[in-house]
């Protein structure tokens, strides 16, 4: 059991280190954007496998308000991001 | 005899906790690998949006199974749903969002395009919105 929660912690830490890349690399801000919502539902995944692991269920309500407006990030960026950004490739 | 309190034994539950929370942290990787090696926008929210979403409902499976009994089981399912139908709900709102904007944009590599059915409202002036 140990070991497979090593695993996951590997995994879970592997994945957010490959999203910071993107965040730092992308060329375009849509890419960071996209990135960033990445991140932040991966956020939500560890915070559900925490609870999951030691059996509570105090965390529900962060997991619903970051559900709920974590989405207005994107948005936000999306619609008023200029029309060209990305002239230097 | 009670229904609701019957105990699932622990080593079940812990196992099928653990391989739920796997699978779904493989599929937070997967989605992380496809935006890092994608080239343009787009691709990288094919790769952003769909692979995660399913992470997140196992993980909450993995929640609503951790509770032990089947009566917790189905309260906790009762408490993830409203986290799953908002994921759901709002993932591809973003996603669109996202994706026209990079289309005005110009942030989409034309000679990947089979089609581009949008080619002729470039021409015009593109509304507000």
């Amino acid at each position: 059991m140990s070991i497979l929660l090593g695993v996951i912690m590997v995994v879970f830490g592997v994945a957010a280190l490959l999203t910071v890349i993107r965040i730092v690399r992308g060329p375009s801000i849509l890419d960071r954007a996209v990135a960033s919502d990445v991140l932040l539902t991966e956020v939500m995944c560890v915070l559900g496998a925490e609870m999951a692991i030691n059996g509570h269920t105090r965390s529900i309500p962060v997991l619903l308000i970051i559900a709920a407006i974590g989405v207005f990030g994107s948005i936000a960026v999306a619609r008023f991001v200029a029309r060209r950004d990305n002239t230097t490739p | 005899m009670n229904v609701f309190g019957l105990m699932i034994p622990d080593a079940v539950i812990d196992a099928a906790v653990l391989v739920l929370i796997l699978v779904g942290a493989l599929l937070c990787l997967f989605a992380a690998i496809g935006l890092l090696r994608f080239r343009d926008v787009p691709s990288r929210l094919h790769a952003a949006t769909k692979p995660q979403v399913l992470g997140l409902l196992l993980i909450c499976l993995g929640i609503a199974l951790s509770q032990r009994s089947i009566g917790g089981i189905l309260l906790g399912l009762v408490l993830v749903a409203p986290i799953v139908l908002m994921q759901f709900a709002t993932a591809p709102l973003s996603a669109h969002m996202v994706g026209r904007q990079a289309y005005r944009n110009g942030s989409i590599e034309q000679r990947n395009l089979v089609v581009d059915e949008l080619a002729d409202s470039k021409q015009t002036p593109p509304a507000a919105g």
